[in-house]
């Protein structure tokens, strides 16, 4: 039976020539990833079953991301815990403040995603890394314990839905205004236990950063996974960051998906998610008048270079609106002395914006700009549920890093177009 | 047992909002399960209950602390029309009993008097009984193993 690009690298790492959808399997993984927040519980559940020596310390990554630099006693104690963790165990790939990053930047800018591998992390945008051509999907700790120790994990193969991409983005539109686009039209578990298959025509003129954050939000519609095929976009960005060798996986030819769409990526607007869900979705110009007390540039979603170009093309010679917060965050150490480099940093300064050391902070409401009660803030982030940047009378409208940079100088939501 | 109803889409940022998890220990988690959605949650909870949710239950973060939080509140299980997929492996991998089913969702009250035994949940309430979907036999291993580390010990 032919295989989507999903099911067939799950077979390769279950040591089985077929799989189908719905067949549980034990699969061998290339990387498991933790971060300070899922890292402490899969220790306690790693220690309690008496694990001893990790399966690799060459196939494990720890990124203190999500409360630092250290929020509080309690935090700090927690990246503590991971820390003496990775030291006791040797582990390679561990990253604290200085050389982190917000992890799924981080890891594929390491070169620890490539095509073929299967990767899980016990944080739910794993799924980043399919814009890499790899199989990564999001679980918990306990999964994450048993992966360190034994390197495998189970899984539900997925079936899978396939959106085949036409056309080219149009001015000011990004890989964000995909992915809201696509959610908003299949909904938050319109992907539910599936696969999101990305391909067509359309793929070549997307950059990496685009494939990136679309495969990022694939979690966002229910998706166990997202992924993109390799071709000369993903080798170059591999060259240099990957020397060990790569397994390019495309579905065969008559594999079963449960939907196919099309989206024709000329015809995608400026699309934002209005509050409280990322399926919320809408064009800028279905938007009542909504003014803004914060903006927040960056996260594992869209905190990469080109995000941030983006940002400061769209901020250059321009002010933040009086009474709006503006906080930027490269995504990781690399792409912040870029920022800087290009002249980003200055930009972003004389615009009135704050710059911070990376983290994940504000994204899930973990600290470096919380929100109060009835404030509302547009956010290049990947989540706006009930709380999640703050107090849970607040609001967060998700949006292209165009879209947020512009509603920055605006005071409210709105458009590049419109400055 | 009580059943606490909500709606569709329950998400892990409601379960345990992230400004809690500085702290992963069961007991610290409880004091703020679902806090941001309902504050009554502590007093309907107390002496045990049955979270009913709609589609999609547990999406967003794959934090287990959501499902660890429910399981020291005294939830005995969470019934839904649906779970996020983490959610679901999660409750599995901690021992935390699950029911997929839309019409037992569908036909339980907020209030119902609702308990979960030999494969099927019953609405004492309005006397309905929804049988449960079986799992496959893997995941049965885990769960009578009592959760996937004690299963894969178990195996050697």
């Amino acid at each position: 039976m032919a295989m989507t690009a999903s099911q067939k690298i799950l077979a390769a790492h279950a040591g089985l020539d077929q799989v189908s959808p719905g067949q549980l399997v034990k699969a061998k993984v290339d990387l498991v990833l933790g971060n300070d927040i899922t890292s402490p519980v899969a220790l306690a559940a790693y220690r309690e079953a008496g694990f001893g020596k990790v399966f690799d310390p060459e196939r494990i990554a720890l990124v203190m991301d999500h409360f630092t630099p250290n929020k509080d006693i309690k935090a700090a104690e927690q990246c503590r815990e991971v820390r003496l963790f990775a030291r006791e165990q040797g582990i390679k790939h561990f990253y604290d403040v200085g050389e982190m990053g917000v992890e799924h930047a981080l890891l594929p800018e390491k070169g620890l995603a490539a095509p073929g591998e299967l990767i899980i992390g016990a944080d739910s945008h794993t799924c980043t890394y399919g814009a890499l051509n790899a199989f990564s999907t999001g679980v918990g700790s306990t999964d994450m314990a048993a992966g360190m120790a034994k390197g495998i994990a189970w899984f539900k193969v997925p079936a899978a839905l396939r959106f085949t991409l036409t056309g080219s983005l149009g001015r000011w539109v990004s890989g964000k205004d995909v992915i809201l686009h696509i959610i908003g039209m299949i909904g938050v578990d319109g992907a539910l236990y599936r696969s999101m298959e990305f391909t067509g025509p359309g793929v070549a003129a997307l950059g990496i950063d685009d494939r990136l954050c679309v495969a990022n939000m694939a979690i966002e519609a229910g998706a166990k996974n997202g992924i993109f095929p390799a071709d000369s976009v993903t080798r170059a960005y591999l060259r240099g960051r990957v020397s060990r060798a790569w397994t390019e996986t495309d579905a065969d030819a008559g594999a079963e998906y449960e939907r196919d769409c099309t989206i024709d990526l000329s015809a995608v607007r400026p699309t934002v998610a209005a509050p409280h869900l990322p399926g919320n979705a809408v064009t800028l110009d279905g938007i009542p008048e909504a003014p803004i007390d914060q903006v927040v540039i960056g996260s594992c979603t869209n905190g990469r270079i080109s995000d941030l170009r983006i940002a400061a093309e769209v901020l250059k010679g321009r002010k933040a609106a009086k009474d709006v917060r503006v906080v930027i965050i490269p995504a990781t150490q690399l792409i912040y002395r870029q920022a800087i480099d290009e002249g980003l940093v200055g930009i972003f300064l004389d615009a009135g914006c704050a710059v911070s050391t990376p983290t994940c902070g504000p994204c899930l409401g973990g600290h470096m700009g919380i929100l109060a009660k009835g404030e509302r803030a547009v956010a290049t982030t990947n989540r706006n549920f009930v709380g999640r940047m703050g107090h849970p009378e607040s609001e967060v409208y998700l949006a292209s890093p165009a879209v947020a940079a512009a509603s920055a100088v605006l005071g409210r939501v709105g458009s590049p177009e419109e400055l | 047992m009580r059943a606490i109803k909500y709606g569709d889409n329950v998400d892990t940022d409601v379960i345990i909002p992230a400004r809690y998890l500085n702290m992963s220990a069961p007991e610290d988690l409880k004091a703020h399960c679902m806090e941001d959605l309902d504050r009554d949650f502590p007093e309907k909870v107390r002496g045990g209950a049955i979270v009913v949710g709609g589609a999609n239950f547990g999406c967003g973060s794959s934090r287990e602390h959501a499902p660890l939080a429910l399981k020291a509140s005294g939830v005995a299980a969470v019934v839904a029309g649906s779970f996020a997929r983490i959610f679901y492996r999660n409750a599995i991998n901690i021992g935390l009993t699950i029911i997929e089913s839309p019409e037992a969702s569908a036909g339980i009250s907020d209030g119902d008097d609702v308990e979960v035994t030999d494969g099927a949940v019953r609405n004492n309430t309005t006397g309905a009984v929804y049988p449960a979907p079986p799992f496959p036999q893997f995941i049965k291993d885990v769960i009578g193993a009592g959760g996937l580390l004690a299963a894969l010990k178990a195996e050697g």
